[in-house]
C-alpha cells in the first residue's frame, strides 16, 4: 500500500520534479493568459465603462453592437485589403530572395545578412524613416525628389484619400520589414531538398523553369503554407505601422484602421469601453482560431494525397 | 556525369547578380537615411535641395540629444534594456526548465499540461491586449516595469519549442549523469543545458529582439513618461510633433545600435532562432 505522501510525490518524487520544472510556467500560463481572457469573457457580457467589475449584464448586446458596428466592420475590411497586399508580395518576394541568395555562388553570406538585417529594426524606427524621409509628402521627401526627376508633381503620401497612396507606404514598410524573415525561412527549406532530387532531374533532362515547378515548387510545400498561415495572421494583428504612420497629435484619421488600431480606440480611448473591447477581442481571436485550424487541417489534407 | 553548362546559364547569372546588388542597395538604403539625417543639421533635412550628402556631419547631435529635457532618451533606453535583458534571461528560465519538464519527467497530467499550452497558441498575444490591460490595471500594475516585463514572461511558444528540442536531446548523456548521482535538477543545470547553448542563444536573441522592439504592449501599459521604452518615446516625438528632425533621427539610429551589433556578433543564432520560431513541426 502506499501512503499518501508517496502517492502525491510519485515515484521517485517525480510528481514533485515535474511541478517545480513545469509549476512557474504554469502557474504565469494561467494567471496572465487563461485568467484574462476568460474575464474578458465575463466582461464582453457586462457594460463595462471605465470598470473591470461591472454590474450591468447585457447579455449578447455587446457582440451585436460590434458586429452592427459599421467602423468594427470596416476594421475587418481594412485588414481584407491589407492582407490581399502584403500577403502575395511577401510571400512572392521573399520566395524569389531566397531562390536568388540560395543560387549565388559569390558573396551568399554578404546578401543573406543584407535582406535580413531589417529585422533587426522596430517597426517604429522603420515608419519614421518612411514617414519623414522616403514618403514625406512635401517637395524633399525621397520619394517626390525621385518622381520630381521625372517631372511628377510632388504627392502628399499620408493624407490623400483619393487615390489612397498611403497603402503603398503602409504596404511597402512592412514588405521590407518581414521579407528577410520568411526568405530566411524558404532557404533553409531549399537547403533541406536533397541534391539527389536535382541529379535525377538534371539526369532526365529538366532545365531552368521545369526544375523549379516539378522539383523545388513542391518540396516547398510544407514551408510555403506554415509561412502563409504566418503571414495572414500578422496581417491580422498589424498595429505598430498603422499607429505611426497616421496618428498625430493623439488624433487618428477615420481611413485605414485596422482591427487592432479599431479595438485600441475603444477599450483604452477615452471611454475605456471594456464591456464593448472584450466582446472584440472575442470576436478577433475567434476569427483567428478559426483561420489557423482550419489553414491546418487545409496543411494535413494536402500532405494525406 | 558532369552538366555541362550552357551560355545561358553565364548571362542568368551574371542578371540574377544584377537583380541582387539592386535588391542589396535598396534594402541598405533606409539605414542609410536614418544615419543621414541623424548627423544632419536641421536645415540639411528639410532643405528643398535634397542631397544625398549632408553639407556637414553634426556628430554634437548625440549629445544635444541627451541634453534635451523634451525625449527621455537615457531613462527610456535604460528601460529597454532592463526589460529586455530582464524578460530574456527569465523566459529562457521558465520556458526552458518546463520544457524539459514536459520533455522528460513521466507524470500523469503531463499531456493536460502541454495540451493547455499548445491551445494558446491559436490566441495570438496582440489580440488579448485588451483583457490583459484590464489584469495588470487590477493589479495595479500600469506604468510600472513589473507590468511591461512580469505578464510577457510566460512564453508557450518558446516552453513548446524547447519540449520538442529536449525530446530530441541524446539519453544517454542524461543517463550517464544520473548514474553520477545528479537528480533532475543537477542533470538539467549541470548536463543539459551546458550542451543546448546554441539552441539557448537562438531562443534568446529572437526573445531578445521581440521584447526591445515591442510596441503594442509597452504603448498600453507605459502611460506615464518614467515607464516608456526607447520604442514608445520615439513613437511619441514622431507622432506628437515634427521639428527638430536631427535629434529624432539621432534618437532611432542610437535605438537600432545594440540590435545590429547583436546582428553583427550573434547573427548564426538569430538565424537559427528564426528558423526554428517559423517552422510549425
Amino acid at each position: 500500500m502506499l501512503t499518501r505522501r508517496q502517492r502525491l510525490l510519485g515515484t521517485q518524487d517525480r510528481n514533485l520534479w515535474f511541478w517545480v520544472f513545469v509549476g512557474p510556467f504554469f502557474l504565469g500560463l494561467l494567471v496572465f493568459v487563461y485568467v484574462p481572457i476568460l474575464w474578458s469573457i465575463w466582461l464582453s457580457f457586462f457594460t463595462a465603462r471605465n470598470t473591470v467589475t461591472p454590474t450591468e449584464f447585457v447579455g449578447l448586446g455587446n457582440y451585436a453592437d460590434m458586429l452592427s458596428d459599421p467602423a468594427f466592420r470596416s476594421s475587418m475590411l481594412t485588414f481584407v485589403v491589407f492582407a490581399a497586399f502584403i500577403v502575395p508580395t511577401t510571400f512572392a518576394l521573399s520566395l524569389g530572395l531566397a531562390l536568388l541568395v540560395h543560387r549565388a555562388r559569390w558573396f551568399q553570406p554578404f546578401f543573406r545578412s543584407v535582406f535580413f538585417l531589417p529585422t533587426a529594426c522596430s517597426y517604429v524606427v522603420a515608419t519614421l524613416v518612411w514617414k519623414m524621409s522616403i514618403f514625406s509628402g512635401v517637395r524633399f521627401g525621397l520619394a517626390n525628389t525621385v518622381l520630381a526627376w521625372f517631372g511628377v508633381a510632388p504627392t502628399p503620401w499620408l493624407s490623400v484619400t483619393q487615390p489612397p497612396w498611403y497603402w503603398l507606404v503602409i504596404v511597402t514598410v512592412r514588405l521590407w520589414l518581414q521579407v528577410g524573415f520568411y526568405m530566411i525561412l524558404f532557404l533553409a527549406a531549399l537547403q533541406r531538398i536533397s541534391p539527389t532530387l536535382y541529379e535525377a532531374a538534371a539526369i532526365d533532362g529538366a532545365v531552368g523553369w521545369k526544375v523549379l515547378r516539378y522539383i523545388t515548387v513542391p518540396q516547398l510545400a510544407a514551408t510555403s503554407s506554415a509561412v502563409l498561415l504566418l503571414l495572414l495572421v500578422n496581417a491580422f494583428q498589424a498595429f505598430d505601422e498603422f499607429y505611426n504612420l497616421l496618428s498625430s497629435t493623439g488624433q487618428y484619421p477615420p481611413y485605414a484602421r485596422p482591427p487592432l488600431v479599431y479595438l485600441y480606440y475603444t477599450a483604452l480611448g477615452s471611454g475605456q469601453d471594456f464591456g464593448h473591447g472584450s466582446a472584440g477581442a472575442v470576436i478577433l481571436t475567434l476569427v483567428i482560431a478559426v483561420v489557423a485550424v482550419g489553414q491546418g487541417r487545409l496543411m494535413r489534407f494536402g500532405r494525406e494525397d | 556525369m558532369a552538366i555541362q553548362r550552357r551560355p545561358v546559364d553565364k548571362v542568368g547569372s551574371g542578371a540574377r547578380y544584377v537583380v541582387l546588388v539592386l535588391g542589396a542597395v535598396l534594402f541598405l538604403v533606409p539605414f542609410y537615411l536614418l544615419l543621414r539625417n541623424g548627423l544632419s543639421t536641421e536645415a540639411d533635412i528639410t532643405s528643398p535641395d535634397w542631397t544625398l550628402f549632408p553639407s556637414s556631419l553634426q556628430w554634437g547631435n548625440i549629445a544635444e540629444l541627451f541634453d534635451s529635457r523634451s525625449v527621455p532618451m537615457a531613462r527610456s533606453l535604460a528601460n529597454s534594456a532592463v526589460i529586455a535583458v530582464t524578460q530574456t534571461v527569465l523566459v529562457l528560465a521558465v520556458s526552458g526548465m518546463a520544457g524539459y519538464g514536459l520533455a522528460r519527467i513521466p507524470y500523469r497530467w503531463s499531456n493536460v499540461v502541454l495540451y493547455a499550452t499548445v491551445a494558446t497558441l491559436l490566441i495570438p498575444a496582440a489580440v488579448t491586449f485588451v483583457p490583459s490591460f484590464v489584469l495588470v490595471s487590477t493589479l495595479g500594475w500600469v506604468s510600472s516595469l513589473r507590468g511591461l516585463i512580469v505578464p510577457g514572461l510566460f512564453q508557450a511558444f518558446a516552453t513548446f519549442l524547447f519540449r520538442q528540442y529536449f525530446l530530441g536531446f541524446p539519453q544517454e548523456l542524461e543517463d550517464a549523469a544520473r548514474i553520477d548521482g545528479l537528480g533532475y535538477l543537477g542533470t538539467f543545470w549541470r548536463v543539459v543545458v551546458p550542451n543546448s547553448l546554441g539552441f539557448v542563444a537562438a531562443i534568446g536573441t529572437i526573445t531578445f529582439i521581440g521584447s526591445w522592439n515591442a510596441f503594442l504592449w509597452p504603448l498600453v501599459i507605459g502611460q506615464d513618461q518614467s515607464s516608456w521604452t526607447v520604442q514608445i518615446a520615439l513613437s511619441t516625438f514622431l507622432t506628437q510633433q515634427t521639428s527638430n528632425l536631427h535629434q529624432l533621427f539621432i534618437a532611432a539610429v542610437i535605438s537600432i545600435l545594440p540590435l545590429l551589433v547583436m546582428f553583427l556578433f550573434l547573427q548564426r543564432w538569430i538565424v537559427q532562432g528564426v528558423e526554428r520560431s517559423g517552422i510549425n513541426e
